[in-house]
């Protein structure tokens, strides 16, 4: 079977768009929730976000940075995140085609949970006051979710695979799953992969209030709102941004002398069968989609040295999810891992999560160090024997270890990853 | 130089961001300031709004060649 690395890594985020400097926030403990700015959240219960950095500040996003004002046009801010983290991957990698061949044997697949949504809300908007004959012309293309492959794809003239993952909050981790079997299966050698998503707007932050699934008590402070398994949690906190990597063939990447950061080595899928947004009470789907990447991965749940967890801060899920964990990675396997929430410090970045998540499930195999997990302050009685890194980031030096991703309709994605 | 040849002029730049001084009467919309259907569409739209004309039929736009037709038309239609 071919062998899978990643050879760059692309990030926009509410830690900025440096690699380093985002990783440094991260294991340093700090947050990305701020007050949402974007929009006037006065009718709104939920007014904290991980908006991405603004202006001035140190890896701030300038969309102009990566897209055309002219281009823009035809983009919604979901795809310009999208294309920017394909951007900065592609340059992570120094990947740059020479060959027809090489062209043809390079794809992408990036997807997003949303996609256009602040396009759809404005659009419709106008449709209302002013009639469908105001409708741009680009109002389609730039919604589409599959649009961020076909931009990547048009810029960089990959004629590979050209494809995109649709599977809510687990797109991202789905799309470097779908992407690494096309590349074991031959199907190509590069893959650009990952998930964007930008639904901090007043029908995304609408939307997910309806649903009763942010958080509304820290409003006040906003630092400590996405608590993962705290006795005090009360919703996720929504980020936004892009995650993509450039995935490539063993052999490949070391040809050219590409640097790498990790190996993906095992994929898992599962359907929960149960309900449009609740897990079932045992977990059973997060399991078996932990327990079909171990069996991909051709190892043991007690070799996992490190979990990044689903973990949004929702009462319900974080608890069935460690339930799961613990099931998953049997008493003695859940006694030596490690598992934390990024989420605690970035948010839920949605279709993102998965991109950006796999991200740092790569620099912590790399780098030996383990991010924590925020605002753990009373951990919930499921917490109980389990290391979820409060907290303070952690060295310990891991082999292997597991991203999971969740998304309603319940469809499950644990990815797992190996230090090389 | 009209002041409807001006406005058109702002109006076609806003949406290419090419070099203003490009844009001439006698340019070609497509060939010579490099717009593709959608963004002629995207255009039209724009013109719509700015000299608030209801709607520039279809025949109307495919005749549209140069920045200099627009300003006809425009000079004809607006309200």
């Amino acid at each position: 079977m071919r062998r899978v690395v990643i050879t760059g890594i692309g990030i926009v985020s509410p830690f900025g768009i440096k690699n380093d400097a985002v990783w440094d926030k991260l294991i340093n403990g700090q947050s990305g929730i701020k007050n949402i700015t974007y929009f006037d959240t006065e009718k709104y219960p939920c007014k904290i976000a991980g908006q991405l950095l603004q202006g001035e500040e140190d890896g701030a996003f300038h969309a102009e940075d990566f897209v055309s004002k002219r281009d823009q046009r035809m983009m919604d801010t979901f795809m310009v995140y999208g294309v920017a983290a394909s951007q900065l991957a592609i340059e992570d990698s120094g990947w740059a085609p020479s060959s027809d061949h090489q062209y043809e044997r390079t794809g992408v697949m990036v997807g997003s949970g949303i996609g256009g949504l602040q396009s759809i809300e404005e659009t419709a908007i106008d449709l209302y006051e002013k009639g469908p004959r105001r409708i741009s012309p680009y109002f389609i293309p730039s919604t589409l979710i599959n649009l961020i492959s076909g931009q990547v794809s048009i810029k960089y003239g990959y004629k590979g695979p050209n494809h995109a993952v649709v599977t809510a909050c687990s797109s991202g981790s789905h799309a470097i799953g779908d992407a690494f079997r096309l590349i074991q299966r031959n199907d190509a050698d590069v893959m650009v992969a990952g998930g964007a998503e930008a639904a901090i707007c007043r029908t995304g932050i609408g939307g997910f209030c309806a649903l009763r699934a942010l958080a509304t008590k820290f409003n006040d402070a906003p630092e400590k709102a996405s608590r993962p398994w705290d006795k005090d949690r009360d919703g996720f906190v929504m980020g936004e941004g892009a995650g993509v990597v450039v995935l490539e063939e063993y052999e490949h990447a070391k040809n050219r002398g590409a640097s790498i950061y990790a190996e993906v080595v095992g994929y898992g899928m599962s359907g929960d069968a149960h309900h449009i947004t609740s897990p079932p009470e045992d977990g059973n789907g997060a399991r078996r989609s932990m327990e079909d990447a171990a069996r991909d991965a051709k190892i043991n749940p007690e070799q996992i040295g490190y979990i990044n967890a689903h973990g949004t801060s929702t009462p319900v899920g974080d608890q069935i999810e460690l339930r799961a964990i613990k099931s998953f990675l049997g008493e003695q396997g859940a006694k030596e891992a490690s598992i934390s929430s990024t989420k605690s410090s970035v948010g839920h970045l949605l279709g993102a999560a998965g991109g950006v998540e796999a991200i740092f499930t790569a620099m912590a195999l790399k780098t030996g160090v383990l991010p924590p997990t925020l605002n753990l302050d009373n951990p919930d009685e499921e917490c109980q024997g389990l290391d979820l890194v409060p907290h303070t980031a952690k060295e310990k030096s891991i082999e292997y270890a597991l991203s999971n991703s969740f998304g309603f309709g319940g469809t499950n994605a644990s990815l797992i990853l190996k230090r090389v | 130089m009209s002041d409807v040849f001006n406005r058109v002029k702002e109006i076609v730049n806003s949406y290419l961001e090419i070099d203003a001084d490009k844009i001439k009467p006698e340019s070609k919309i497509a060939d010579d300031l490099g717009a593709d259907s959608l963004t002629t569409m995207d255009i039209v739209i724009g013109l719509e709004t700015e000299f608030n004309i209801e709607e520039i039929p279809d025949e109307a736009i495919q005749k549209i060649v140069t920045i200099q037709d627009i300003v006809d038309f425009v000079e004809e239609h607006q309200s």
